[in-house]
């Protein structure tokens, strides 16, 4: 090396040979040994940089060797059957789908206008400035926050609702719409007769001599109640006939609208719990999207006579909307891989079904996950690995398709 | 000339609109439904910005009336809650409610998770910034962010059923669910966070400093560890602090692999439960809804929230700090 530069080894020369002391300590700061230590650091970084990559790599290559072989029609047609080979996720995926459309549905609009907010419309006073700090360091506080805590509120604050609506049960209570109530009893023909109840509050109705029903197709109905030991009629009427001693049980009908206060466990507490996990994350980044349009746009904007709103709606929203876009997908990334909050709130439940309303029960795919994961049974160990495959998968293609507005429709603006 | 003159100086501020409304053409348009259509567009944005301070408030006001009910109840007491390291709400006779055994498995995951997130992300993000070339760049990048993207019940998956193996392979002593393994996945979970935030940080030191330093003779490895890190140091300490409190709020990776033990133990081997694990074991099991072991678990996220914000307020204070040296 020294060779090849002869004005560096004639300066090392020149320190080599001189008679006196204190230069020698400069040789020793300007020589080999602080090279090797650059090239010995580099090759730490690599080596550091490496391990990242392997472990992404043994990450993918254990759920891949553990899934693959439990990929199956049966697992996006299945619910969770308790026997493993019949296992499925479906109602699972049907429940995040539900979920996370409805928390973008809520989050969208109030992050950006937060965002909005803060960036565009600038304080108009001392107050205002420091009601924006405030606001500011808030957001990023929040964006701090365990999830699992946001959890805990929406557990108060949606599910029971402070306990401000009554608590709800299977006897009624709190404020709903959308539901009936029936009393079921089985004819001696073995047909499902619904008895339509007022007031949920009473109890299960008794079997009357010419009660009013409906059958299973909805026809009006009336019933006949015969004492025990009496003989049976023939026939139709059998379909129509009861034992005095019949006991009836209490069903719920509920319609698409079905919606009660305080809201339960249900979809829409699942939504507006992930609305708060990610409500901070589609701020921050919104107010990054809007940061990056230049503000000469907005002066032109101004100068040519538009309002405040008008500069935003007209120019800067539409120049920001591929960052603003990128940030909200990579936050519902986010929302269907939490689980923690939605376990808080909706529990370990066997759902066989996608939702119906807004306030039924329901599990999501990470949460699937995590029960097949928490059984002792290897079987559904590959099944959660198998489950963890899905859910990469639609993570990466929305990662991909944030790539992909991010670089086609993200045009230089300055 | 008229004309010019009829467009002098407005003399009260109707006119003005008319004036303007006639010269746009739509008359009926006129400006101060403009400017009402401003105002309460301005005060939904203010609503809307308002939200997140609700958020706030509710999350001090449920987690603070659940503490006091929790409090309230003859099975606990202050001395109890704080003084003790026995963390057993279940058990009917023997009910103790030390949040020092939770707290304690929360230290040790998070040491463990740290110790690997610290060192490896801020080298990561050292070599990201000053050493790697364009191509390693462009694969580094992606990985990271594909590792920051995956859920944590995913790197649950992988603590209890690769890392913990292979940690039983190196030595017997690990039981199933062991504090190590969790830790270390954890620290995965972290790095990331920590690489990319300590690359900011890095980013932001002005071009000058390193050419300075350059011109002086010194190497990248001068320039990087003398320079660079010392100049962005206040943004380092605000990544870490930001990735503690990640590890520290850290839930589903725990809840699969790190047990439901509480209890006090330094031992990476044993297993061990922190206070999000036990919010997770409430919270999927049978328990009935109004029990003082229901309110132990806002009493226990209480005491989750109070350190996980004040290690973020910290660390955001730390940053804008620095943010302001530079600018």
């Amino acid at each position: 090396m020294n060779r090849r530069d002869p004005i560096k080894t004639q300066v090392r020369a020149g320190i080599d040979n001189d008679p006196e002391g204190p230069l020698a300590s400069i040789q020793l700061l300007s020589g080999e040994p602080r090279r090797k230590l650059d090239a010995r650091f580099r090759g730490l970084c690599v080596t550091i940089a490496a391990v990242s990559v392997l472990v992404l790599i043994g990450l993918l290559a254990s759920i891949l060797l553990q899934g693959v072989p439990s990929l199956s029609l049966t697992l996006l047609t299945g619910g969770p059957e308790p026997d493993p080979s019949e296992a499925g996720i479906r109602p699972a995926i049907l429940g995040t789908l539900w979920v996370c459309s409805l928390c973008a549905l809520f989050t969208l609009p109030i992050g950006v206008a937060t965002a909005i907010l803060l960036e565009e419309f600038q304080p108009r006073n001392r107050y205002g400035r420091f009601i924006y700090s405030v606001i500011q360091l808030n957001i990023s506080n929040l964006a701090g926050v365990p999830s699992v805590v946001y959890g805990l509120l929406g557990l108060t604050a949606f599910v029971s609702m402070f306990g401000l609506f009554g608590s709800r049960t299977s006897q009624g209570g709190g404020l709903e719409i959308g539901i009936r109530y029936y009393d079921q009893f089985f004819s001696e023909g073995m047909r499902s007769i619904l008895i339509p109840v007022s007031d949920p509050s009473r109890p299960v109705s008794e079997p009357v001599d010419g009660m009013q029903g409906i059958d299973t197709s909805g026809n009006p109905v009336t019933l006949k109640v015969i004492s025990v030991g009496e003989a049976l009629p023939t026939g139709d009427a059998l379909q129509y006939t009861l034992f005095d001693d019949a006991e009836a049980g209490r069903i719920t009908k509920k319609a698409w609208y079905h919606f009660s206060l305080p809201l339960g466990r249900g979809v829409l507490t699942g939504a507006l719990t992930l609305m708060l996990v990610i409500l901070p994350v589609i701020i921050i980044s919104s107010q990054e999207a809007l940061r990056a349009v230049p503000s000469s746009l907005r002066d032109g904007a101004l100068g040519l006579g538009s309002t405040p709103w008008q500069v935003v709606w007209h120019v800067t929203l539409p120049s920001a909307m591929p960052g603003i876009l990128t940030g909200a997908i990579l936050a519902m990334s986010r929302a269907i891989g939490e689980t923690a909050p939605i376990l808080i709130i909706a529990g370990i439940v066997y759902i066989s079904r996608a939702p119906q309303n807004l306030m039924d029960d329901f599990t999501v795919m990470p949460l699937q996950i995590f029960n097949w994961i928490s059984r002792p049974q290897e079987e559904f160990h590959s099944i959660a690995a198998a489950g963890i495959l899905l859910l990469l998968g639609i993570l990466l293609s929305f990662n991909a398709l944030a790539v992909l507005i991010r670089q086609k429709l993200h045009k230089p603006l300055s | 000339m008229s004309s010019a003159n009829s467009l002098a100086t407005p003399t009260w501020r109707g006119d003005l609109d008319d004036r303007v409304g006639k010269y746009l053409g739509r008359s009926h348009r006129s400006l101060k439904l403009v400017r009402g259509r401003e105002t309460v567009i301005y005060a939904i944005l203010i609503a809307s910005g308002l939200f997140s301070l609700l958020i706030t408030g509710a999350i001090i006001y449920v987690l603070a009336i659940e503490t006091v009910s929790f409090f309230k109840s003859d099975e606990v007491t202050f001395a109890n809650f704080f003084g003790s390291t026995t963390w057993n709400p279940l058990l009917g006779g023997t009910k103790s409610f030390g949040i020092w055994a939770l707290i304690c498995g929360t230290m040790l995951v998070t040491a463990i998770a740290m110790s690997i997130a610290l060192p490896l992300g801020l080298i990561t993000a050292i070599y990201l910034s000053e050493y790697a070339p364009r191509g390693v760049r462009n694969v580094l990048k992606p990985v990271l962010e594909v590792l920051a993207g995956v859920p944590t019940v995913v790197y649950g998956f992988f603590a209890l059923m690769t890392i913990t193996p292979i940690l039983q392979w190196l030595h017997s002593g690990f039981s199933v669910y062991n504090a190590a393994s969790a830790g270390i996945a954890v620290g995965i979970l972290c790095l990331p966070t920590v690489c990319s935030l300590a690359e900011d940080a890095l980013q932001a030191v002005p071009r000058g400093l390193r050419e300075g330093a350059y011109g002086l003779g010194a190497t990248r490895f001068d320039v990087s560890v003398k320079v660079v890190v010392p100049a962005a140091l206040s943004g380092i300490i605000s990544a870490f602090l930001l990735a503690i409190a990640r590890a520290v709020g850290e839930t589903m990776i725990v809840a699969l692999a790190a047990g439901s033990l509480a209890q006090a133990t330094l031992d990476p081997r044993q297993q061990v439960q922190t206070m999000t694990g036990f919010m997770v074991q409430m919270a999927s099991g049978d328990v009935s809804n109004y029990g003082t072991e229901y309110y132990s678990m806002y009493a226990v996220a209480f005491t989750l929230f109070v350190m996980t914000l004040a290690l973020t307020m910290v660390g955001n204070l730390v940053r804008r700090r620095f943010r302001e040296a530079y600018e």
